[in-house]
């Protein structure tokens, strides 16, 4: 595929790690935080940590939209479905991850509940159109590059005055995200988690550009590269996140140019400002209340909020015990940390969010490195 | 969540923004709402039925180039 296999190539990959490895200090370690769990999945997929100087280590940071949220709104999706004038409509990942005792969408389903996995918006608005008698919810969830999709179903919606479809809307903003983990007590004071450079997000960057990483970089002096979804794309962002630490410096680099300019796509942006408004505050998994850090639906667009068409109110959701999943998403624990990992929890049967979503970093874990032994791996790319 | 994929535009429909692109040679039907000025055979990244951007076919190659000066860098 054009723009995908040359970004993957073998002997590229071979000479990019050769040239990590020069560059690299000895006397230096290299603490790297990549935020999306698409990179997470990338790194493990393709062996990118084996290519790694031992001095590099890969922090798994939140950027996984179905991880991130908390029990509380899975119960209120949950509730939703329950409504039996409800058609509730959302993306595939969703619909397993559990929520107050283990109580999934597709649990209800199951159980007699309307839930209808829709690859996009516009199937829902279409699922809306065809039943004209029941009330259809999109239960809308992730970041920067999922919410344009949503701004643009309600603007349809609102112009072809249907009044069966509303959105419950959970869209979460990464700038706040990855401000919250800098401003952590753990990275900030107890040292618990360290944290030299970040690679940022691609596809939410093709949206909102590379300017809104250009404050924190600065206040918090930590370099970030942004780079594209492919394993030569993390490799290349790794090597100037390298070059920027051992210069002293800490700027935004853009190593996915291809999709990703400073002022990001402002079409985008102007439907999602027409439509959405931030929010006070929102709970993540995780990360607890961070402020500014969600979208809500503007009072002009409230017909079509279901939060506020089906007076929803706030569940606090009870999380599964021993599920390592808020420290795991902070970056203070690694999945093989969690007792739960591998054992009661798997992906065929999630306890928590980390192990459902494709994205989530125990899958990746329990997929490409469930049997890997230390140093075995790597030991076997350098033969 | 994230993920995109990129896809050539095959054919455009202005009436109502919708295009045909191939995926590797399976076509779809995605939204052009979210971009400007479009055109047959650009490559747009898709995600979950919409295009989010044209892909910069100069930038790509300057990107592959990068990699290419470690691939000097290895022979030297």
């Amino acid at each position: 595929m054009k723009f995908v296999d040359e970004f993957r190539a073998q002997k590229t990959a071979r000479n990019l790690a050769a040239a990590i490895a020069d560059n690299v200090r000895p006397d230096h370690s290299y603490n790297l935080m990549e935020f999306c769990g698409g990179h997470t999945h990338a790194i493990f997929r393709y062996g990118v940590q084996d290519l790694m100087p031992d001095n590099i280590r890969f922090v798994h940071g939140p950027g996984c939209p179905v991880c991130v949220l908390p029990v509380g709104r899975i119960d209120m999706a949950v509730q939703l479905a329950q409504n039996t004038e409800v058609i509730l409509c959302s993306y595939g990942d969703m619909l397993r991850v559990p929520g107050s005792n283990q109580i999934s969408l597709l649990k209800e389903k199951a159980a007699g509940a309307d839930v209808r996995m829709v690859y996009s918006t516009r199937d829902a608005l279409k699922i809306a159109k065809q039943n004209p008698h029941r009330q259809v919810v999109f239960f809308a969830i992730g970041f920067e590059t999922t919410t344009p999709p949503s701004a643009v179903a309600i603007k349809q919606a609102s112009a072809q005055e249907l009044k069966n479809f509303s959105v419950f809307c959970n869209h979460v903003l990464t700038p706040a995200a990855i401000q919250n983990i800098l401003e952590s007590p753990e990275v900030r004071e107890l040292g618990t988690i360290s944290i030299d450079g970040f690679f940022g997000p691609a596809h939410v960057s093709s949206i909102i550009g590379s300017r809104p990483y250009e404050y924190f970089a600065a206040e918090f002096q930590r370099p970030v590269v942004i780079a594209g979804f492919e394993p030569l794309d993390i490799m290349q962002a790794a090597l100037m996140l390298i070059r920027q630490l051992n210069e002293g410096r800490f700027e935004v680099e853009n190593e996915y140019t291809r999709a990703v300019t400073r002022d990001g796509n402002r079409k985008a942006q102007r439907l999602v400002s027409e439509v959405f408004e931030i929010h006070n505050e929102f709970e993540w998994r995780g990360l607890g209340l961070v402020p500014y850090s969600a979208l809500t639906i503007r009072a002009e667009y409230s017909a079509f909020d279901a939060e506020k068409k089906f007076s929803l109110s706030n569940s606090s959701g009870k999380p599964v015990k021993g599920c390592l999943c808020p420290s795991i998403l902070r970056g203070a624990n690694n999945p093989i940390d969690c007792k739960l990992f591998g054992k009661v929890c798997t992906p065929e049967n999630p306890m928590g969010s980390c192990m459902v979503s494709s994205e989530g970093a125990c899958a990746a874990y329990w997929t490409y490195g469930r049997f890997r032994q230390p140093g075995s791996a790597k030991d076997q790319a350098v033969a | 969540m994230c993920l995109a994929l990129p896809a050539k535009v095959v054919s455009i429909d202005d009436s109502t923004d919708i295009a045909i692109v191939s995926m590797d040679g399976v076509k779809i039907e995605i939204s052009l709402e979210l971009v400007e000025q479009v055109s047959v055979g650009d490559y747009v990244l898709v995600h979950v039925g919409y295009a989010l951007n044209i892909i910069s076919v100069e930038e790509a190659h300057k990107t592959l180039a990068l990699f290419a000066e470690a691939d000097l860098l290895e022979q030297t």
